[in-house]
């Protein structure tokens, strides 16, 4: 199925071009212009060359080190809600139930924490973990934990972490669940001839089903959680002290708490540039995959039944049925 | 599907442990406030509507409703109207610098909403479009356009290209194709797509509390304002805050089939 080359589609893609272009490359241009001045207040702008860089990337200056450690900091959030949501999400998606109404049951419940607004999921959680007021602060409590998530900075990262959770591991779960309808029964019972035990078939079925969807589960928790802002904000202000401070919540109180707009021009430029990093590796990585599966749709076509939710069904290439 | 032991288990704890914290806020929201901070129940003793009679009569507090779903159906529509067409370019042609193209909207999906709040605040202030409507739709256009470019292009691929070449053979003109024959073939993922915009733009509150001032505020940058003199009125913002789940928990049922699809930005 190869595309027409035809460049009169630009003026297809104009509008979309024109909108995202409005909102994405005229801001940023006057991040660039910001992140080059230093100003007196009144307007009055002087060039500051690269001076707010060096002092970004100086843990010992006061911006720098707070970027740096908001840096660590957030690092260690993505790492830390990775490690927890991943596995939970295979796990949650395999427990799915095979059919019937609870199916469907599930796919909504699991799917409402992700339409809660962002600030509202803070509020949850903050009624949730309050000592006095909240569920879990006062069961805590009552079982002899000293819990407080507003002054003590490991219940405040717990609270956060697995408000995280809570928030995000449906979509994990989601994501690997529809990877898992896409596996064919031939498989299972091929796997059951030959006696493969349950390890077994998670490993050499089930898991490289999973690669893509766990692809892209993977990098959008990363991002996602690399960019967090509301969520933190208002469980925790980014206390106690700072040590829940992420990179977000450092940037806006620069931007719009402190208005030193040169320096929060040249936090926000570093901060893209690490997100277009990141982005690029897996654009690249998710369009090799691609192109690998295509190969071997075309090789083998048997190895490459058509999914059940497919939104690229490529009826020419793929065969129904599959004699494996 | 083959599943582990005690899977049952496993789903039943999960869930508790997603609907525990959703519960503990409709049970506030239907307590009085000398309930929730005298006492710890697990269900309202005296249940009471007084915190919704206050948030449906009060204006200050249900326009914030109104403000929120005017600049999300106006994002929608928008982000939507944009996307078809290059959808189907980018799923029918190959031009220059398509591939390009196609991960700079990727990377607007991924950036960080705190990096454009304050150039966002500049931008619409001197077009003086700042505290409307308009300014949060389009501000949120940055990451609803590439989301729905990216969901409508993998429904217009599922779309025979025999399709379009018939219609063509027959005469039709491109306009009159695209609007009397691809779009109602992917009219469910046209759906789809529209409920991941409007979730999306309901969810962020960053750039609309950035946005807007007094006359476009959003339900829940209103919602800050419970703290008064006499304290948090907790009953009051839990049951605000129950009121913003409604909408998408109305919607979960139509879209549950795609939901893994339009999270994976339609490549599922």
């Amino acid at each position: 199925m190869d595309k027409t080359v035809n460049q009169k589609a630009w003026f297809l893609v104009l509008p979309v071009f024109l909108v995202v272009a409005f909102s994405a490359v005229l801001p940023l241009m006057t991040v660039v212009n910001y992140s080059m001045q230093d100003t007196f207040g009144n307007n009055q702008f002087f060039w500051n060359g690269v001076g707010w860089f060096k002092e970004l990337l100086d843990p010992s200056t006061d911006l720098g080190g707070r970027f740096l450690a908001s840096l660590g900091r957030n690092l260690f959030f993505s790492l830390v809600i990775l490690a927890i949501e991943v596995p939970l999400g295979i796990v949650v998606a395999l427990s799915m139930p095979r059919e019937g109404w609870t199916v469907a049951a599930c796919l909504v419940i699991l799917a409402l924490p992700l339409l809660i607004p962002w600030n509202v999921v803070g509020t949850i959680w903050q009624i949730f973990g309050r000592p006095d007021i909240g569920l879990l602060g006062y069961v805590l409590n009552a079982a002899g934990i000293d819990y407080n998530y507003v002054s003590n900075d490991i219940d405040a990262w717990v609270t956060v972490i697995v408000m995280d959770v809570w928030h995000w591991t449906s979509l994990v779960a989601l994501l690997c669940y529809a990877g898992l309808k896409s596996i064919p029964e031939a498989y299972y019972q091929a796997a059951q001839i030959d006696g493969a035990s349950r390890w077994a078939v998670f490993k050499a079925i089930q898991l490289p089903k999973m690669n893509r969807v766990l692809l892209i589960a993977v990098l959008l928790r990363f991002m996602d959680s690399f960019m967090i802002y509301t969520e933190p904000f208002v469980v925790t202000g980014g206390g106690p002290g700072n040590s829940t401070t992420f990179v977000s919540i450092e940037l806006v109180k620069i931007a719009l708490g402190q208005f030193d707009l040169g320096k929060a021009a040249a936090l926000s430029l570093v901060y893209n540039l690490i997100i277009l990093i990141v982005c690029w590796i897996f654009y690249t990585v998710m369009t090799n995959a691609g192109a690998e599966r295509k190969v071997q749709a075309e090789s083998e076509p048997a190895a490459e039944p058509k999914p059940a939710a497919a939104l690229k069904p490529v009826p020419a290439l793929k065969p129904k049925e599959g004699v494996a | 599907m083959h599943s582990i032991p005690g899977r049952r288990l496993i789903m039943g704890l999960f869930l508790i442990f997603l609907l525990l914290p959703i519960y503990w806020l409709v049970n506030m929201s239907f307590k009085t406030n000398s309930e929730i901070v005298s006492t710890m129940t697990l269900w309202p003793h005296t249940p009471t509507l007084q915190h919704y009679k206050r948030i449906f009569t009060d204006e200050s507090w249900y326009s914030g409703y109104i403000n929120s779903l005017e600049y999300v159906v106006l994002n929608t529509i928008i982000s939507i109207s944009v996307a078809l067409p290059a959808a189907y370019a980018f799923s029918r042609y190959r031009f220059l610098g398509d591939k390009h193209l196609f991960f700079w909207l990727l990377s607007n999906r991924m950036a960080p909403a705190a990096v454009y709040a304050l150039p966002f605040f500049n931008l619409y202030s001197a077009i003086g479009l700042f505290d409307t409507p308009w300014a949060v739709a389009l501000a949120h256009c940055i990451f609803n356009v590439p989301l729905a470019v990216w969901i409508l292009e993998g429904f217009v691929s599922g779309v025979p290209r025999e399709i379009d070449e018939t219609a063509f053979l027959d005469g039709y003109s491109f306009p009159r194709f695209f609007i009397k024959i691809l779009v109602p073939l992917i009219a469910s993922g046209i759906g789809v797509a529209a409920f991941f915009c409007f979730m999306f733009s309901w969810v962020e509150l960053l750039l609309a509390r950035t946005l807007t001032s007094v006359s476009a505020k959003p339900i829940a940058a209103i919602m800050t304002r419970t703290v008064s003199a006499s304290g948090m009125d907790w009953g009051l913002l839990a049951a605000a805050g129950v009121l913003t789940i409604i909408p998408g928990a109305l919607v979960i049922w139509f879209v549950r089939n795609y939901i893994a699809s339009g999270f994976a930005l339609g490549r599922v």
